[in-house]
């Protein structure tokens, strides 16, 4: 078992997103992240998917994927170099002035922005690849636990130029 | 010049010179039918039940070997299709099927009749797609039909909001399309293929292992080329048997959970196992991990998706079945095969399939219609009466067996013999069913007696879902749990065994023929086999059903047990073991 990426080029038209995620889930693929976006080209869809499976079960996956006539290209990520990454947004609540102190300096030393707060409440973005970002969870989770709201947006990717 | 959709769609449908249309109207399709009054190049039939009308265009194509069409109402019209959608597309069948949808307006609202088909049918057909603009309608249309039949066939699916089919817009139909994600295999890869005919010449015990692919690409002629060249022994799985004829001495039978002991053994102890066309589904391939130990194996496919999922292939071939019958006879050489084609020659000795019994057995039903049919068409419903067809029918280019073989849909056998008949009139149509599968779709008696469909429908009728009986005989203690077809009310609901008390059997098939103007003969006696036969060949106009009453629990033999290896088989019932 293996963490894989795929970017997958589809026709930006309804029902795809469905035809995508209904393979995934029809035939018991473990899918961890899917993100969709349209590309230069507006009738073209982008869509960077993590999973995680065996050789045999993801050689299935690219296959049934490019079997979809609504895909256009299916690119294997995972070994190859690539730029990956993820925002997160990460809020804070019931917060003392003490805490309110904490949490900034952990924002500075961890290069996190915070982009909105007020006395008892702040709001900080991570942009960073996703193993970072899980990191980041576990800290602010241990810090001020039960008192996180995370949302995240899952990874995308573009190959790397160099 | 500026046309409805509904115009449009009449014009495609004559454009793509589609002869027969399966067709059910309703509220949202009344424009489309409006569009169909009157013209003279397509015959629309009105079946009684859209599941019946979607298993009729099934027939219809694989007996044709064109795309079969469908069109019905939005909502129940719709969801109406859905099985026979699934059982097509499972079986590689290309169809288009039209569906009227609410106006583009109304989508989304809960409408009257409104259901996302879509939605519904998006992992059970090949495309689907609703047209949202009168200027697409055309293109979809075009799409639809090559993508249906190109590459590995399969069901397209076509929505049709009521306010397209109303819509003015262009009269253009395409006459070509281009789609960027869908490019079918046209080649065959020259480096695989080499490696595999370098493998099969140097084979000491190789097979030939035959799916339904090369039925479906028409490859059945340059098949029987191929084995009588390489002279190497040809076993078929069920979708696959008629590939070459039955009766042929290469021939060595069905692979499968009721495959011949012959073929199982054969494919457990060959050394090369060069399959063309099949997706090694689990009914073929027995116990994980046991089939075909011994083999190097070489599989042909033109879906990718089907190579090395469940089996783990050598040599992987990605191509149309035809293309690459073609690419080996050119370089095959033949082989010396006659100590191991003698050694399977034993084995079907040793362990013939035949049904010893002192009362008349479906084997002594099959075998009259191979006697009696030289040009024919036979559709099998599911359940015993499917597996003793695939077991006992003669299949050669004059005969071909039309069976639901990935889905195993009850209440398929009939329909598509409608389908079959309106497509190949002059040849006959039988029907091999069930007493239970007959029945879940028997109202298109009907349609076969309006259309003047001469088919003869044998009813092998156990009084049992036999099949599933069967497993509960043999695997479940007898425990009959809901299988018995002549339980009544006044029945002990643990009776585990027929006997001559048991209440009558109802419908009384006779009289059901006759109350549709059909014809209905009951046979008891094997003596009587033949003259029924007989009688319903002469029968021209309507169609006939001939009920044989046979042996209750006659069991499918031989069987691999679950969980089992292909080659440690069950080979007779303990009766007749006796
Ligand atoms: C639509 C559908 N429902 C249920 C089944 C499960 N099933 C497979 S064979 C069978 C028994 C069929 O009985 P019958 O039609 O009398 O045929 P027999 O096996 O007795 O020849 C059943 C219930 C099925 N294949 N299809
Ligand atoms: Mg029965």
């Amino acid at each position: 078992m293996k963490k894989r990426w795929i970017s997958l080029y589809v026709e930006n038209d309804i029902g795809v997103l469905a035809r995508i995620s209904g393979l995934f889930s029809g035939k018991s693929y473990n899918l961890n992240s899917l993100t969709v976006g349209t590309t230069e080209d507006e009738t073209i869809s982008r869509m960077t998917i993590s999973l995680t499976s065996d050789d045999k079960t993801f050689e299935q996956v690219k296959k049934q994927l490019n079997r979809s006539i609504e895909v256009i290209k299916v690119i294997d990520f995972t070994d190859v170099a690539v730029h990956r990454k993820e925002i997160m947004f990460i809020k804070v609540k019931n917060c003392t002035f003490q805490d309110m102190t904490e949490l900034f300096r952990m924002a500075q030393i961890f290069n996190l922005k915070v982009i909105d707060y007020n006395k008892t409440t702040a709001l900080m973005e991570s942009i960073n690849t996703e193993k970072i970002n899980n990191d980041f969870v576990r800290l602010f989770a241990n810090a001020f636990s039960n008192r996180i709201e995370i949302v995240r947006g899952g990874s995308v990717g573009i190959e790397a130029i160099n | 010049m500026q046309i409805t959709g509904s115009e449009l769609f009449v014009k495609a449908l004559k454009k793509e010179k589609v002869d027969t249309l399966f067709a059910y109207p309703g509220g949202q399709v009344i424009d489309l039918f409006n569009a169909l009054y009157g013209q003279k190049e397509m015959e629309v039939i009105l079946p009684r039940h859209e599941q019946g009308l979607v298993h009729a265009a099934d027939g219809y194509a694989r007996s044709t070997g064109k795309v079969g069409v469908c069109l019905v109402t939005s909502g129940p019209g719709a969801t109406n299709l859905v099985t026979g959608i699934a059982t097509a597309n499972y079986d590689s069948v290309p169809l288009v099927c039209f569906t009227g949808q609410v106006p583009t307006g109304l989508i989304g609202n809960d409408a009257f009749q409104e259901v996302d088909i879509v939605g519904i049918t998006r992992s059970i057909c090949k495309y689907a797609v609703t047209v949202r603009r009168r200027e697409d309608l055309g293109m979809i249309i075009k799409k639809a039909f090559y993508i249906a039949k190109t590459g590995k066939p399969g069901v397209v699916l076509v929505d049709l909001p009521k306010d397209i089919q109303k819509a003015l817009g262009s009269d253009s139909y395409p006459d070509k399309i281009d789609i960027r994600g869908y490019k079918p295999n046209t080649s065959v890869h020259n480096g695989q293929m080499k490696k595999a005919i370098g493998i099969l010449n140097k084979a000491q015990r190789p097979v030939f292992l035959i799916g339904g692919g090369v039925n479906i690409a028409h490859a059945n002629q340059e098949m029987l080329e191929l084995a009588e060249l390489t002279n190497v022994p040809v076993i078929t799985t069920i979708m696959g048997k008629g590939v070459i004829p039955t009766t042929h001495k290469l021939y060595v039978g069905n692979i499968g959970i009721h495959g011949s002991f012959a073929a199982n053994s054969a494919i457990s102890e060959c050394d090369v196992l060069f399959s063309i066309g099949t997706r090694f589904n689990d009914r073929i391939t027995g116990k994980a991990g046991t089939f075909a130990n011994n083999a190097t194996i070489i599989h042909v496919d033109v879906d990718p998706a089907s190579i090395s999922r469940t089996i783990d292939v050598d040599i992987p071939i990605v191509s149309d079945a035809k293309k690459a019958i073609f690419a080996l006879l050119e370089k095959a050489t033949t082989l010396n095969t006659d100590e191991w084609l003698k050694k399977i020659e034993n084995w079907k000795k040793q362990y013939p399939v035949e049904m010893k019994s002192q009362y008349m057995t479906p084997q002594n039903i099959i075998l009259a219609i191979n006697q009696i049919f030289k040009k024919a068409v036979i559709t099998t419903d599911v359940g015993q009466n499917q597996l003793w067809a695939t077991q006992f029918l003669e299949l050669n280019e004059h005969k071909q067996m039309l069976t639901s073989g990935g889905l195993g849909t009850m209440g398929y056998g009939f329909p598509a013999a409608i389908g079959a008949k309106l497509g190949n009139p002059q040849k006959d149509v039988i029907v091999i069913s069930g007493d239970g599968g007959i029945q879940m779709n028997i109202q298109e008696l009907a349609t076969a007696i309006v259309y003047e469909l001469p088919i003869i429908i044998c009813i092998l009728n156990n009084g049992y879902l036999g099949n599933v009986r069967q497993w509960q005989e043999l695997f479940f203690d007898k425990r009959y749990s809901s299988t018995c077809m002549r339980y009544r009310k006044c029945c002990d609901t643990t009776c585990n065994s027929p006997n001559k008390e048991c209440p009558e059997y109802t419908p009384d098939f006779i009289k059901l023929a006759q109350s549709f103007g059909a014809k209905g003969i009951r046979v008891t006696k094997t003596n009587d086999i033949i003259p029924a036969l007989q009688k319903a060949k002469e029968n021209r106009k309507s169609p006939t059903i001939i009920e044989f009453i046979i042996e209750r629990e006659a069991n499918v033999m031989p069987i691999v047990p679950p969980g089992n290896a292909l080659n440690d088989m069950i080979l007779e019932s303990e009766e007749t073991a006796k």
